[in-house]
């Protein structure tokens, strides 16, 4: 399959990158290119012009800064899985870089596009969403930072405009008590989630301080699970509470059936995926049991 | 139709190609240059036949254009033993018998390649879990994972 035909330019500059796109009405960024690529030779996407960003090295890196995790959305997916910060300190992000599609895909696909793409089975969208997380966009009158509850607003639709670039994620470093986890229930490595869930949650002693849920792949739009965070706000965590929990996000949520599933099944199985996540997370807080 | 002149070094040698912005960098090697052991197995950035490895990290060449290649160091399966004497992954697949109908073979040769240059001793989950992207549809996977065991042995022993 060939993609129809597009003209492609590959600005070294941010700056020379938002001209082209203001130059250019309906031209599409290119990042790791490994949603919009297979979406061009299936002529699902046909832009007409298109602005490769992968010469903007500037907008690869990995930096603590204070506060935050700062991550530039050229950073490919195979980095986060190597770098020694994330290991140590974001485990969550850890657990959804090494599920997002596979290894190969993975040294091209990009943080950034993952999360502009906007598409709610990719694995960033609730794992952002359960961090809290800023991204920061660049455009025409320059940069403005977007809180991701405010950034996912339609199926395949986020909150930049055609001339921004979206330049980097900024996760809060959590503080002492949190732990976190990623699980995803996937058919096959590449496949799409039958559902996905991430926690972030602080503890103190038993009660569970704050908790912020992302779900993956269970609704047209990626979605944090609030009735289930308000069940678990300070709360214990006992069975009750999870259950509770449980049953709500698969309320909650809005999946739709295909080869994956059913409605049912798979509202069912993001309740006990959110268990068994609520769960890894609070075995993670350092000096628990 | 926009066309670009690329310049890039495949298995050693410098090439130089006007190419339309919408080739495949997949279809550039199999066409452009004639390198038809590279295979197309899917066309959906599913089967991993297509893997080359591009600026040192095997990617999948039907999900790259080819004008993003310009400046580009690529190695293709023709480039892994130059000389005509087999790499020791090539060596792997022949004793511990890797393939049967050969088709997903060069992509998995061009993993395990780069697995095994950042991984000199993988475990076996390890792997398993570095193949991922690559589908076997004879479903040959014990046989390739021994392949690769093999290699990273034979490789240990020649350090």
């Amino acid at each position: 399959m060939i993609p129809a035909s597009f003209d492609y330019h590959a600005p070294r500059t941010l700056d020379e990158a938002i001209a082209l796109l203001r130059q250019n009405e309906g031209a599409k960024v290119l990042a790791g290119g490994q949603s919009l690529i297979p979406a061009m030779r299936f002529r699902l996407a046909q832009p007409e012009v298109l602005v490769d960003i992968n010469g903007l090295t500037q907008l690869d890196y990995i930096k603590q800064q204070s506060g935050y995790l700062a991550i530039g959305a050229m950073t490919r997916e195979a980095a986060l899985e190597e770098a020694a910060l994330i290991q140590q300190s974001y485990v969550l992000l850890l657990d959804t870089a090494k599920v997002v599609a596979d290894p190969l895909v993975r040294q091209r696909a990009t943080v950034g596009g993952n999360l502009a793409h906007a598409d709610p089975a990719n694995d960033h969208p609730a794992t952002m969403l359960a961090y809290g997380a800023s991204v920061v966009a660049r455009g025409p009158s320059g940069e403005r930072v977007i809180g991701i509850d405010q950034f996912f607003t339609g199926l395949f639709e986020c909150a930049l405009v055609p001339n921004e670039i979206l330049t980097e994620i900024r996760i809060p470093t959590p503080g002492p008590g949190s732990g976190g986890a990623y699980l995803k229930i996937e058919r096959k490595v590449g496949d799409y989630a039958v559902t996905g869930v991430a926690v972030q949650l602080t503890l103190s002693g038993n009660i569970c301080k704050s908790i912020r849920i992302g779900l993956t792949n269970v609704n047209p739009t990626p979605m944090r699970a609030l009735g289930a965070e308000q069940r678990l706000t300070g709360q214990a965590l006992t069975d009750e509470a999870l259950e509770a929990a449980g049953q709500s996000a698969a309320a909650e949520c809005s999946p739709s059936a295909d080869l994956r599933g059913s409605e049912e099944y798979k509202r069912d199985l993001t309740r006990v995926v959110l268990k068994r996540a609520v769960r890894l997370a609070q075995s993670r807080v350092k000096g628990s049991n | 139709m926009s066309q670009h002149e690329i310049s890039l070094t495949v298995n050693g040698a410098a090439v130089k190609k006007t190419v339309e912005a919408r080739t495949l960098l997949v279809h550039f090697i199999r066409e452009n240059l004639e390198l038809t052991g590279t295979h197309i197995g899917c066309d959906t950035t599913s089967c991993g036949a297509c893997t080359v490895v591009l600026n040192g990290k095997p990617v999948k060449s039907c999900t790259v254009f080819a004008v993003q290649a310009n400046g580009a160091t690529l190695q293709t399966i023709e480039g892994v033993a130059p000389d005509g004497k087999l790499h020791p992954v090539q060596e792997g697949f022949w004793e511990k018998h890797g393939l049967q109908c050969g088709f997903c073979t060069p992509g998995m040769i061009m993993t395990a390649k780069s697995l095994l240059e950042k991984n000199k001793a993988p475990t076996e989950q390890e792997i398993r879990e570095g193949i991922s992207g690559n589908i076997c549809r004879c479903t040959g996977y014990n046989k390739i994972v021994e392949a690769i065991q093999y290699a990273a042995a034979k490789l240990e022993e020649a350090r």
